[in-house]
């Protein structure tokens, strides 16, 4: 009797897996149009961030905090400041040459945002930028 | 009293089909969390061949929950 039920408990956990599944294609069927583009934001001057600093924002929302990194003299990147993992918040750090996730020791390439160590999968997600007047501007979040 | 061996030949093939049903449910946990993290990163394209295969794998767990309990029904 006990392998009965056993094998019904398993059967219904079975189903609720593909339910799972039913779910998240019905969720992707019924995505809205996309949203329209945020509106460029200025972050800082360009000789405001020194080599290796970083600056922190908020873009495209109030609620999505995002990080501002000056690799190199005319290089600068920006991605969203939380971790693909388990959303923790990430920092750069200049002397590993590394964006560090604290909580599982994630690490991803600050040229790409690609995970290059740790339990991430998914890269930062980047934010496009552009130099206006002598200013870094935040002018779009680049698609997955 | 020893189990008849008729009986013990039962038992076995219950849980055979029990260890691939949680084989099975082991693949299908597999299958979901790879579709949500392709969904997380944009990729809505493997939603639907998920669903797909985890739908295979529920009916073969159902037809094994059938063989289940017909061999249940045969011992009794």
């Amino acid at each position: 009797m006990v392998r009965r039920e056993f094998a019904k408990f398993l059967v219904l956990g079975s189903l609720g897996l593909s339910f799972g599944n039913v779910w998240l294609w019905g969720r992707g069927l019924l995505a809205g149009p996309a949203s329209p583009p945020p509106l460029p934001l200025p972050l800082a001057g360009v000789d405001e961030v020194p080599v290796g600093g970083v600056k922190l924002f908020r873009y495209p929302t109030g609620a999505d905090p995002a990080i501002l990194i000056r690799l190199a003299p005319d290089r600068w990147v920006a991605y969203g400041q939380k971790c693909t993992h388990l959303a923790c918040a990430v920092y750069y750090d200049h002397g590993r040459g590394a964006v560090v996730c604290p909580c599982h020791h994630g690490l991803f390439d600050p040229a790409s945002g690609r995970p290059t160590a740790g339990p991430p999968v998914r890269p930062l997600r980047r934010i496009e930028l552009a130099v206006s007047g002598g200013r870094i501007m935040a002018v779009g979040v680049a698609a997955p | 009293m020893k189990a008849e061996p008729g009986h013990r030949r039962l038992l076995t093939a219950i849980d055979t089909a029990l260890g691939c049903i949680l084989l099975v449910v082991v693949v299908q946990i597999w299958l979901l969390t790879a579709s949500v993290e392709a969904a997380l990163a944009g990729d809505r394209a493997i939603s639907l061949p998920a669903l797909l295969a985890s739908g295979a794998c529920f009916a073969v767990n159902a037809g094994l929950l059938r063989f289940i309990l017909r061999l249940d029904r045969l011992g009794r």
